[in-house]
């Protein structure tokens, strides 16, 4: 446990060597440093954990502090570290995924001429997220946030030369930068109330300091999940996700699916002491969690392109963790984030693992199909993630959204669950669809140019073991013999919270009876899915003319980016020229010009002078200046 | 005896003596001044180091102090001292000016003796200002940077280099020509020049206002304070390089330096009373200037009205006078000098390369032709976006938190914003001329930076670092003289008020003090 610091400063040394030193350095050496710090990072990571399990539940509390950071005027905030149930899950998590991700990388980057710029800034990234989740108070937090975000734009963009990554990459950092200016403010906000960024001051004076349900604990709130609707890409902040498709596809499965986004997650989670004041904030963050996973799910069912469908679902299922943290289950959505983290790394590895075989980039869906033969592991391994993601039992994604549609029924919401529950249809139905899409059916790409085959063990075997975590990650959650290992484990972290489903609400329905809903949806999803796509079942040219607009509306993703374009940045850019020419250039200047040249007018004396002697005008002042003096000094 | 003080202002001015008795062969006096001015500035560098190891830790008064007459007559001293606010400022100062000299590309072939004559005069200039503690002292310094500064412009400057030097010398040179006077006035009342003196005598309040916005037209100016900037894009985009970054870098804070060290010292009452106002024009600058920036397509120009944007900060700082936010201020003032002086290098480098510089949309995809180039200027976009790591982020972070528990929390909101706008025009900027598909034409002038030119630019980079990972050196010794600073001016409003009704923002102030304290 006291190496906790060397879990986070490996990835950093990594990145330092392979950044400054990698061009001079052989590929293999590269991938050895990159791949090594995490792996290594990764074991001293289980290390932390078995030193947590060692101790009595209640006292899992580790902390660390490195160094003095900023301690000005009242202010002080260390570089410290905390190491406790929530932020192990995550360590294991950023440490264990990331460490396939990096080995997948290697084979997935290995004819890229940047290869190693490639690792230097996976390692960063790594480093920055382990910053993130160990931080012991939420300006150091801030930190992490902040540079997974500049990680984040360096990858996106990491194709540079593509005018579309280099935009992508622009937007994703400007956006998230809008949910960070409300983090920001909540950051001063927390200061101003408890003079302090350390997480346990906070949360052992919030209970006194803060009214339950007073303006200042829904104010706080409010605009942490302002920076988590940023980072983790819900609505209204959502449309960067997307378009960071352009990052190689490693890079979207690690930030873009396990990690980074999460993040609002783990902040909310990490804070849900503050939440548990401010019923409003937790209405808020349900509601907008549902709404984006039933909006993105919408938006999942017509997209061609394969990443692009895994964004919306990512988007999507990040929905359903805000719902659980939302609705007071945080414990839940956890376990979602974690099953999550190992399914869609899965899914995208899997999708990447597609376009190399096709020869590279080739992302459209209508360009595959047919490669269940020529791919027979990759096909396997994302039919597993498919049907994890819909929810089917015994797949670790079955007990992690199950959860979270249980305790939503449970604290009463009807609306909300049934919301969820449609997003779970949609959810099976574009999984399997871009299953059948791409692995089903008649090649539709050229196959006289283009020879599929299938990708080199470096990249199969992440992959193998991430099928392996979505098969068995459940055992996690399973609760025989009083075994619920996941959730045991996380108690002492959320002790304080309201347990769902303990104010009663009349059960209007059995556990059972939900288990079998769920899955009843999963089944609905993929069953029309299997009709449409596999038995070729048409629909009728009416049915077919009537749902045209919709299809048009979602497959211009609601207009939603040409209505930001036209609300914010057009009138943005407009204010920005007027005060840059007539108001500065013409206005302003135009004032300074025009007294200078007042003065010129008035004293055709001074002609001579204001052609440039500037010594003259010295000489002038200083000759004014000393006569003031003078008269002064002897009045 | 000469103290360390008074050796370190005027070892640069005696390295542009040696210079001017320099004779012979142009070509090899040229060689020579350079060697001297190196030397000399190189000297004071080390002097600056001596000075800091010298400094007494955790005490907040003036050290150092030398004292002697110097005007008898008309009770005008020498005297000099330093204290936290004041030394880093000095460093920024001795650390930038030897780095500017080994500038080699800079395209100073005509009269090179006079142009490093004129960089070491600045020098001595600058540190008297930062150093001086007699009002009539400080304005000597004051006005003497103004003088190598029009000399830089007006010599080595661009096309429109006349207009550009006439607008700057007449907008400052007028505006502190109000200051002499209200110094003037000051010495009528009081018969001292003497700074310490002069703290802690009270006047009446019309007059202490009229006097402090003397002062304050002179430092708004040089600063530049919204909407007295007209001089900057211009002189910024018209000098030599070295010479942009010194104003930017390094005049500049002269005038935040200026408010700091007068307005709360002199006239407390009166810079109380408008702090509200000051605070709006700050305010106003932090978003005018980036907004402006976002258009600009000249890259001297952007980053012109960037200042402006992060000048304004610093201000909106120094004017809502909390201990966080004062300890920022100073902080920031070190580290948005460092940041500037780091882009407008990469700037210079870039222009040597295409000869001059060109519009943004002339690039592109630079970072693909001049890898090592294009991190040095990622490194100093994400200082220049606060991006915690870097030392801007440190010092704006205590400025907007600062501001924000002193209760000053709309502009503490609306000045945050920055964070989202500097995204918007730097990020814009780069995807412009590093990103994109590179362009053919720009191969064959796209050499990457070499060893040198990089080291060059490697203790900027380092400090920026530095001050963003482990602030508390800088931290420990800035904090107990703005602490001080701040405590001296409340004290003498709580005076006046004793006399006096309190005005309704005085009390506020003085409710803020109380809850500071009680922190």
């Amino acid at each position: 446990m006291e190496f906790v610091w060397v879990v986070l400063i490996l990835p950093l040394v990594g990145a330092l060597i392979n950044g400054l030193l990698g061009r001079r350095m052989s590929k293999r050496a590269v991938s050895g440093v990159a791949c090594g710090s995490v792996g290594v990072a990764f074991l001293f990571a289980v290390n932390a954990l078995l030193g947590l399990l060692r101790l009595p539940p209640e006292e899992r509390v580790f902390t660390q502090t490195l160094f003095d950071w900023i301690v000005a005027g009242g202010l002080s905030a260390k570089f410290s570290l905390l190491l406790d149930p929530l932020s192990a899950v995550m360590l294991l998590v950023v440490t264990g995924v990331g460490f396939l991700i990096h080995l997948y990388s290697v084979g997935y980057m290995g004819e890229d001429r940047d290869y190693s710029r490639y690792f230097s800034w996976l390692n960063l990234f790594t480093f920055s997220m382990l910053l993130l989740v160990l931080a012991d108070n939420f300006l150091l937090l801030f930190v992490g946030w902040e540079l997974v975000g500049l990680c984040s734009y360096l990858l996106i963009g990491f194709w540079f030369t593509k005018p579309s990554a280099a935009s992508a990459a622009k937007k994703a950092f400007v956006v998230t930068r809008v949910g960070d200016f409300g983090f920001m403010i909540g950051l001063f906000l927390i200061f101003a109330t408890f003079g302090t960024f350390d997480y346990f001051r906070v949360f052992e004076e919030a209970p006194q300091v803060l009214a339950y349900g007073g303006a200042l604990a829904t104010g706080i709130t409010l605009l942490l999940f302002a920076g988590a609707v940023g980072k983790s890409a819900q609505i209204p902040l959502y449309v960067w996700l997307p378009d960071a498709m352009e990052g190689p596809t490693p890079v979207s499965a690690l930030i873009h699916a396990a990690t980074m986004v999460t993040a609002g997650v783990y902040l909310i989670a990490r804070a849900y002491v503050l939440y548990e004041l401010a019923p409003v904030s937790m209405a808020v963050v349900a509601a907008i969690g549902v709404a984006t996973a039933f909006f993105a799910a919408t938006m999942a069912l017509v997209t061609h392109d394969i990443k692009r469908m895994l964004a919306y679902s990512t988007i999507s299922q990040l929905g359903y963790m805000f719902l659980a943290t939302g609705v007071g289950a945080y414990a839940a959505g956890m376990f979602h984030l974690v099953s999550h983290a190992f399914m869609k790394a899965l899914l995208f590895l899997s999708a990447g693992s597609v376009m190399h075989a096709l020869g590279g980039e080739e992302t459209d869906m209508r360009r595959m199909g047919g490669l269940r033969t020529k791919l027979p592991y990759t096909s396997t391994v994302f039919l597993l993630g498919s049907l994890g993601l819909s929810g089917i039992p015994p797949l670790v994604g079955f007990f992690s959204k199950d959860l979270i549609l249980e305790e939503t029924f449970l604290s009463g919401n009807t609306t909300l669950w049934l919301v969820g529950l449609a997003a779970a249809v949609l959810t099976a139905f574009y999984m399997l669809r871009g299953h059948f899409l791409t692995f089903y059916g008649k090649p539709r790409y050229d196959e006289t140019k283009v020879h599929p085959h299938e990708s080199p063990p470096v990249m199969l075997w992440p992959l193998f073991a991430l099928a392996a975590l979505t098969v068995f990650g459940g055992i996690l959650w399973i609760s025989f013999l009083n075994f619920a290992p996941f959730e045991k484990f996380l108690e002492p972290v959320f002790e304080g919270a309201r347990l769902v489903g303990e104010e009663e609400h009349p059960a209007a329905l059995s556990t059972g009876m939900l288990v079998l809903l769920s899955v009843l949806a999963a089944g609905v999803g993929i069953g029309i899915a299997w009709l449409v796509y596999l038995r070729g079942v048409t629909v009728g040219e009416g049915l077919r003319r009537a749902f045209r607009p919709l299809y048009t509306l979602l497959y211009n993703r609601y207009y939603v980016d040409e209505l930001y374009t036209a609300l914010f940045v057009v009138p943005g850019r407009r204010l920005s020229e007027f005060l840059a020419g007539s108001f500065d250039q013409g206005l302003l200047n135009g004032i300074v010009n025009g007294v200078g040249r007042l003065v010129d007018a008035l004293g055709g004396a001074l002609r001579r002078v204001e052609s440039g002697y500037i010594r003259a005008y010295a000489a002038w002042m200083l000759v004014g200046a000393l006569a003031i003096l003078i008269y002064l000094y002897l009045r | 005896m000469i103290g360390t003080l008074t050796a370190l202002i005027f070892l640069p001015a005696l390295g542009a003596l040696a210079i001017a008795l320099l004779r012979g062969d142009r070509d090899r006096a040229d060689a020579q001044a350079r060697r001297v001015a190196l030397t000399f500035s190189f000297l004071t560098l080390l002097l600056g180091l001596w000075l800091l190891g010298r400094f007494e830790l955790g005490e907040p008064g003036m050290q150092l102090l030398e004292r002697a007459s110097w005007i008898p007559a008309l009770n005008v001293q020498y005297l000099v001292g330093v204290d936290g606010i004041s030394l880093f400022l000095v460093l920024l100062t001795v650390v930038l000016v030897p780095l500017l000299l080994l500038v080699p590309w800079e395209p100073v072939r005509e009269n090179y003796r006079l142009y490093a004559a004129m960089v070491l005069l600045l020098e001595t200039g600058l540190l008297g200002v930062f150093l001086a503690l007699d009002l009539v002292l400080f304005y000597v310094f004051w006005e003497a940077m103004l003088i190598p500064m029009y000399f830089l412009i007006g010599v080595w400057g661009g096309e429109r280099r006349g207009y550009a030097a006439m607008k700057f010398f007449l907008y400052t040179m007028a505006t502190s020509v109000l200051m002499l006077v209200a110094i003037i006035v000051l010495y009528v009342q009081f018969g001292t020049f003497d700074l310490l003196a002069l703290q802690g005598t009270a006047m009446a309040p019309a007059r202490e206002l009229w006097l402090f916005l003397a002062f304050a037209a002179a430092f708004a100016v040089k600063t530049p304070l919204w909407p007295f900037h007209s001089w900057l894009p211009d002189a910024y985009r018209e000098a030599p390089v070295v010479g942009t970054v010194l104003m930017a870098a390094l005049m500049s804070k002269a005038g935040l330096y200026g408010f700091l060290r007068f307005g709360p010292t002199l006239f407390p009452n009166a810079f109380g009373e408008m702090i509200p106002y000051l605070l709006a024009l700050a305010l106003v600058g932090v978003l005018y200037g980036a907004l402006v920036a976002v258009v600009q397509g000249d890259l001297k120009r952007m980053v012109a009205y960037s200042s402006l944007s992060h000048v304004g900060l610093v201000a909106m700082g120094v004017f809502a006078m909390s201990a966080l936010s004062l300890a920022g201020a100073v902080l920031q003032m070190i580290s948005h000098g460092l940041v500037i002086a780091g882009v407008f290098l990469l700037l210079a480098l870039l222009a040597e390369r295409f000869g001059g510089l060109r519009p943004m949309d002339a690039y592109g995809g630079l970072m693909h032709f001049m890898p090592r180039l294009g991190a040095l200027a990622l490194i100093f976009v994400f200082a220049n976006v606060a991006l915690p790591g870097t030392s801007n982020f440190v010092g704006e972070f205590l400025i907007l938190v600062g501001t924000f528990v002193a209760e000053y929390r709309v502009y503490a909101i609306l000045g945050a914003f920055v964070a989202v706008l500097s995204a918007i025009y730097m990020l814009w900027m780069t995807q412009r001329v590093f990103h994109n598909p590179p362009r053919e034409e720009l191969r064959d002038r796209a050499r990457d930076l070499t060893a040198k030119e990089v080291a060059l630019l490697a203790p900027l980079v380092l400090l920026v670092f530095w001050i963003g990972i482990y602030p508390k050196p800088l931290l420990q010794r800035i904090e107990p003289s703005t602490e001080m600073l701040l405590l001296n001016a409340q004290a003498r409003v709580e005076q006046t008020l004793g006399i006096a009704d309190p005005a309704p923002d005085l009390e506020d102030t003085l409710t803020q003090a109380q809850k500071e304290e009680g922190r």
